[in-house]
This record gives C-alpha cells, structure tokens and sequence, in this order.
C-alpha cells in the first residue's frame, strides 16, 4: 500500500508541482502562501530535488523569471498571496498577452476574513481583469490533484493559468497517498518569435484577439466544467440549486447533508469559476427556478450570469458582501435558501481575545522603544512584518503596503515642510526583506527629493513573520552555493544616503545615541539629509541564528507601584500586571533574557541581577 | 464524523503541535483527518485554534482515478461550527472565553487552569514546571486528555506516535505525556 502521509495544503500543493513536472518554483513568502516555496526549499536545501528554487526580491521578479523559463519550454510555476500579485500585476496582464510555452501556473493564494492581510481582494477578479483561467480547488488533496489539469490546461493553450487556493486549503492538512516526482526535465528551447514574446502595440491587439478566442476554448474544455456534486436529484424538479466553488464548496456540502437536504438541492461544484462555460449559465438559468452562489470574497460566478433575476449572492446581498463565508454564516444562508429556521446556535465568542504582540526579547521592541523616546512628537510611518506589531507600541501610524513606509515619510515630509512647520520629526520603520522588496525605489526618490526624515532598518537577518525565509544578506543560494552578499548600509549609502549608522537594540543607550545623531543630521541645515539607522539584532524565534546571551531573568524591586508603564509602553509579554499598586512579575517561561526592560521602568524598578544563573530554572520560586 | 475537536491556546503554547500529534494517531489508526490551522500574525502570543476533523475513510476508487465529484474525503469542511466540537482542548483558560462557543452542548472540555473548577480541569503548566519542563504543558494536557477517554484516540496511540516522531526531546515528550495522563487517570 502506497504511504500515507498528512500534509498542509501548501505541502500538498509543493508536492502537486513536483509530481507534475514543474521545473522552477520562485516566490517571494506571504501568509497564507509562504509554506509551497517553503517546502520546496527545504527539499532543493536537502539536495532532494532538481528543480530551481528561488526566494526571489519580489513577486514581480519571482513571475518574470518563472515566465522566461516558461518561454523556454518548460513548467513553471510562481507563488505568492493575494497582494503579491499588485505588486506582480505588470508582468502578469502583459504575460496573458504573450502567453506561454512551458505550463505556467501561478499561484495566488487569498485570505477571505481576511486573517493575515490588508485587503479581502479576489484573485479570481484579476483573472478576469487579465483574462486568464483560474481554479479554485476544495482542499489540500483536492489542490495536489488540480495542479496537474493546471499544467496541462495551461500548455495546451498556451495561456498562464492562475490557482487560487485560500486560507482554508492553504492552512489545512489532509491525509493523502505520497506519489512519486516526475524526474524527466525537457531540454530548455526558446524559438525567437519577436512579434509575440517583443510584440509592440499594433501586434498586441493581434495577441489580445487570440486570448480572447483561447480564453473562448478553455471556458468549454472538458477537463474543468462544473460538476453536481448531488447528481441524484434534478435541477428541473428542486426548488432551487447552489453553485459553490472553493472551500466554501465543502461547506456546503457538509450543511447540506447535516440539514438533509442532500436529496433536495442540487450542488454544483465549479473548479474554474473563470470562466464558466455559457451553456452551463444558460442552462441552470433554464433549468433552476432559484440559483444560490456560494464563493470567496466577490462576486465572480454571480457576475458571469447574464440574468440575475434568479440570482442570490453578493450581489443580491443574500450572501454578506464582505468576511470569510464561515460554516456558521453557510448555514445561515442556507437554511434561508432553503425556507428552513434560523439554527439555534450558540452565539459567538465571550471574549475579544487577546491582540497579538511582539515576542518576549524582540530586537524590535527595544528599537520602537528607543524612537519613541528620542522622537515623542514623531510622526511613524510603519511597514508589512511582524514589526507593524509596533502599533501596540504607539510607534507605527500608518501601514499600507510593501515598502510604503519611505514614501509615506516623504509624503509627510512634504506635506509638513509645505506648510512651514519644519519641526515634526518623522520616522519610518522597515524590515530587513521589506527593504530589499520595496523599500529601495523609495528611499532613492526620498534622496533626490531632497527629504529630511529617519528611516530604521529593522534587521533581523531574516523574514520572520512568513517563516524564516533568508533574505539577500545571507549570500548563499537554496543548493548552498555561495554569491554575493547584498548588504543594507551598503545599499543605504548607494541610494545617495550620506548618514548610515548600525546598531544593537538591545544596548539601549548606544543605539539612542545613533537615533539622536540621525535626528541631528536630518536637521543640520549645511550638510544634512536623510539618515538611515539600521537597528541590528537577529530575531529570537529563528533557528538558524545563534542564540543571545542571556542575561539572568530581571528582578522587580520594591519601587514597583504597578503603574503599568512597562504593560502599555513596551508590552513585553513576560511582563505580568496584576493591576495597579501591585508589583508587576516576570513570567520567566517567557522571559527571554534580554535585559532591554532594565531601561524602560520610569522608576528604575526593574532590575537584571548580577549573578548569572545557572539555569532559568533557579529563578523560579 | 468519528470526532471534531477544538484546541485552544495562545501563540507559542505548542497548539499547532499537538493538533499534528492527534493527525498521526488517527492516521495511525486508518483514519482519514482533516484539520485546519492559524499561521501569520496571530502567531505571535495571540489567541491560536486548531480544528481537528477525524474521520472513517472512504474506501472509493483508487486516489489517481478520484475526481471532485467522486472523493467524499474531498468534500469534508476544513472547519468545525460553533456547537458542534465533541471536545474542546484549551491550553489556556482564556481559551474558554475565546473558543468555549465551538463546544456541543454534550461535548467534552479540557483545560489547563488552577485551582480546578470542574472535573475537565488540570494545572498541566504546574505538572510540566514539575518535570523541569514548562513548555511540555501542551503534551501534559494531551496526556490528561487521552487517560480520561476524552479523545478518539489511546494514550498508547499516542505514545506511539511521540516514539516515532523522536528527536531529542522524545523522552521529555513521553514524560510529559505520562504525568498528564497520571493526573487523569486519578
Ligand atoms: S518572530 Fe522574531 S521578529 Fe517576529 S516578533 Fe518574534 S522575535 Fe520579533
Ligand atoms: S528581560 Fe525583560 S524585556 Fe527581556 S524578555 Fe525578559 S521581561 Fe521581557
């Protein structure tokens, strides 16, 4: 019997690739995408595979270079999350045009809800701004599956095909058969065809005709048309039928059942709901005396009904127009579809719970620390990473998009010099692989527009929220060959950046004397710029890093009066309030050593002992 | 639906780990899961849920030859709705308060909170401090789970599946595994 194994959805969908053939992966990590590149990194770092792996600077360079491969013949696929592809969006219209060789298959992984994202946007709604194929698969098994018709689809055509998977299926694990992965890999081939892969404008309205007649093609290919789930019962006969794609799709199957109405209502699972075909619209238009469109997050198989007369959706406003269409809220829709009462279920949780916080002994808690303290009128423009959790800090104030921060600044910038009020210090905050990403056009354009504001590199070594994918200081490829490190003062000083300092965050008053001397050099009137003040201390929660030298667990003194300063201004999560006039305690599971809280108590309350101890278990009484 | 289970914990309390042990002893036992999970920002000391699904598998048609219309393994909900976990694990008491609205009326809770208030409750984080080992609060509770009969699954499952994952806290594991289910047993 083959092995089973249970796999999360992106495994499963690593897995897919390379059981289909696929000979270059690249992607830049975002949730819920990271873990498909991240698997097949992890197997290219094990030397367990041939395919090209990359952790590319952007999704707009991670596509372009699966798209050349492509060109060249062979199976490739780019990765990223649903606002990868904005930043992705420019090669990928230009490249339905161009079309493919190689199967190209792109996946863009959304987040209804949304759980870990700034916006709720529809991938599936791009494939139609494109005007490419997208599927939409059930779950991680189902997802593995689908890669395969995406490659075949994709080739046969000659066409980018996106996938988009969301949360549900990214984030599930499922227990699946482990296949064998296709070894054979075609010779790269590039036949010169300059009207098509060079076209200029007047053969891209030729290019744009034959898209629209693959486009015609695929919306009728066997392979990929909508299936009743429940074909037992007639869509002429029910009162009413549901067209459900996606993980929503498994919802509904499952309310169905639960509320029995399996032999009742016809539900129809549609794997690429770009774009239907039109005798299936027809025909259930036909057919059905009510349709009910059940998908993740727009209205994308509603809009494709020429008459909506009989239509429930988003649209309609029969389905919420925004937020994860969870179980609970399937079944609210359902059970109205289906002229049943409300359920009586349990309302929802108690509690908000609790807000996520930067770990205990985070380099980028100290940092914010610091420029709270050196810049308190500060205006903090923050980025995308686990920093943005410096909004619990008060030390972030905006937060946009990749690499927004600089130029944000330098919007402030502006927008305060203009108006005569020179004095407001602005700060922006950005990681280490957001810099790389995005954070480098701004920067220039903030130099050569002659702004005057600090940007903080905060310089964990590694990009932490998504997983601990390298970044480009590293200096090696995923097969361990050595290149070039790309370091950030360096890059800082080649943006035209005259005042570049590095520092610890953990040795506080060193690097407030680096924040104070960037806040004088933006304001030296001879001289001064823009400052760069990259704040160095690699994250705690990376493996791959050495670990810090732990300083003993700090001891509370008797001037603690539980003002609470320490909660709301620097939140370490080991520190623990038990209400005012109470003496805050040290959690010392959590505590991580750092030392950093000695310099933030208002009260010199909080003190690191002398003695080292031996174990952090000494500590404990 | 053989079992549906919620754990409930806070990031960093090892939620995700345990929901990965509870897969491998259904898998162990030739059953089907399906479980879903929260990654990103939420990660970080927020409040963490796993949903398990544990269920009969579908002896259908050859993997290869299954399509969306055929696998009813495909067709199972990642997630579990409010009211219907049989068992909700909450490694932190604030676990109750966020996720306790999952749990079915006649279902089971589990939880890691001193002093006790009721029969389901166990101070896991006191048992593994004990054992020198305060992050294995998650595997005590486990452990507590599996020795009242709570779970789909044995202790002796469970063993076997930390035996196998082994790795060098495979003995901390086991140990804590054994006083949780010591503590549940009583
Ligand atoms: S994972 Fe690393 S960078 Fe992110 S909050 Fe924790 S210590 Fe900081
Ligand atoms: S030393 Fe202080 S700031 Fe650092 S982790 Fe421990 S309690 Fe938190």
């Amino acid at each position: 019997m083959a092995e089973r194994k249970i796999l999360l959805g992106n495994e499963a969908m690593a897995y897919g690739l390379l059981e289909a053939g696929c000979t270059l992966a690249a992607s830049y990590p975002g949730t819920p995408a990271s873990e498909i590149v991240g698997t097949l990194a992890a197997l290219k770092r094990s030397g367990s595979i041939a395919m090209h792996v990359e952790w590319s600077i952007n999704e707009k360079v991670a596509l372009e270079t699966a798209l050349a491969n492509s060109y060249a013949g062979r199976r490739s696929a780019a990765a990223m999350k649903q606002v990868g592809l904005n930043v992705a969006a420019d090669p990928f219209m230009s490249a339905a045009y161009t079309g493919v060789k190689g199967g190209l298959v792109v996946i863009v992984a959304d987040d209804p809800g949304p759980h870990s994202s700034q916006t709720e946007q529809d991938t599936r709604q791009f494939a139609m701004l494109a005007k490419v194929p997208v599927l939409d698969p059930l779950g991680p098994a189902h997802a593995r599956d689908l890669l395969h018709t995406a490659f075949d689809l994709s080739e046969d055509y000659e066409v980018p095909v996106l996938f988009r998977p969301t949360t549900r299926v990214c984030h599930a694990r499922q227990d699946m058969e482990i296949r064998p992965f296709r070894q054979d890999q075609p010779a790269p081939v590039f036949e010169k065809d300059p009207a098509r892969w060079a076209a200029t404008p007047k053969f891209r309205f030729l290019l744009h005709k034959q898209l629209n007649e693959k486009l015609d093609a695929v919306s009728r290919d066997s392979r990929l048309q909508p299936v009743q789930l429940n074909p037992a019962v007639s869509a002429e006969k029910a009162a009413g039928v549901i067209v459900a794609s996606g993980a929503v799709c498994t919802h509904a199957s499952e309310i169905l059942k639960d509320l029995g109405l399996w032999e009742e209502i016809p539900l129809y699972y549609a794997p690429m709901p770009f774009p239907l075909p039109e005798d299936f619209l027809t025909g259930l238009l036909d057919q059905a005396r009510r349709i009910l469109v059940l998908e993740e997050t727009q209205p994308v198989m509603e809009a494709q009904f020429r008459d909506r007369a009989k239509v429930q959706g988003r649209l309609s406003g029969h389905v919420p127009r925004e937020g994860e269409l969870l179980p609970e809220t399937v079944e609210g829709i359902v059970r109205t579809f289906a002229g049943l009462p409300e359920a009586a279920a349990p309302k929802g949780a108690a509690a908000p719970g609790r807000r996520p916080t930067l770990c205990a002994g985070c380099g980028h808690r100290a940092a914010f620390f610091a420029i709270r303290k050196v810049f308190p009128r500060g205006i903090y423009p923050g980025d995308i990473g686990c920093y943005t959790l410096g909004l619990n800090l008060g030390a972030v104030d905006t937060v946009l998009c990749m690499g927004a921060s600089i130029s944000q600044a330098a919007g402030f910038y502006h927008a305060f010099r203009d108006s005569g009020q020179n004095s407001r210090p602005i700060v922006a905050t950005i990681g280490d692989s957001t810099f790389y990403h995005a954070g480098i056009p701004a920067l220039i354009n903030a130099v050569i527009q002659g702004c005057r504001f600090v940007v903080v590199v905060l310089d964990n070594a590694t990009t932490a929220m998504t997983g601990h994918q390298p970044t480009p200081a590293e200096g090696n490829t995923l097969d361990g060959r050595s290149v070039p490190k790309v370091s950030i003062e360096d890059l800082a000083r080649a943006c035209g950046v005259r005042h570049v300092s590095v520092g610890d965050p953990y040795d506080f008053e060193a690097f407030t004397g680096l924040l104070k001397a960037a806040k004088e050099h933006t304001r030296d009137p001879e001289n001064g710029g823009m400052a760069v003040v990259i704040a160095r201390r690699p994250c705690l929660m990376d493996r791959k890093q050495p670990k810090p030298d732990r300083k003993p667990v700090p001891a509370i003194n008797d001037k603690c009066q539980g003002c609470g300063f320490c909660i709301t201004h620097f939140e370490c999560p080991a520190l623990v309030f038990h209400g005012k006039e109470e003496a805050v305690t040290v959690d010392d599971v959590l505590c991580s050593g750092c030392g950093v809280c000695a310099h933030v108590c208002p009260h010199d309350a909080i003190e690191i002992p002398s003695q080292p101890q031996a174990g952090k278990e000494s500590n404990h009484s | 639906m053989k079992q549906q289970i919620i754990l409930s914990g806070l990031g960093g309390q090892g939620v995700l780990f345990v929901s990965k042990i509870l897969g491998e002893a259904a898998l162990a036992r030739g059953l089907s899961v399906l479980m879903s999970e929260t990654h990103g920002m939420a990660q970080r000391g927020g409040n963490v849920i796993s949903h398990v699904k544990v269920f009969e598998r579908e002896k259908g048609k050859p993997e290869g030859e299954r399509d969306a219309a055929t696998d009813p393994a495909w067709h199972v909900s990642p997630l579990i709705r409010p009211g219907h976990a049989h068992v909700l694990v909450a490694l932190h008491e604030e676990g109750v308060k966020a996720h306790g609205h999952f749990l079915s009326p006649n279902g089971t809770l589990v939880c890691n909170r001193t002093p006790r208030t009721g029969p389901g409750d166990v101070d896991a984080t006191g048992i593994a401090r004990k054992l020198g080992n305060p992050v294995a609060a998650n595997l005590v509770l486990l452990g507590f789970a599996a020795a009242s009969g709570a779970l789909f699954c044995s202790l002796d499952d469970l063993r076997r599946v930390l035996e196998k994952l082994g790795g060098p806290r495979r003995d901390a594991n086991l140990a804590a595994l054994e006083a949780g289910a010591e503590a549940g047993g009583e």
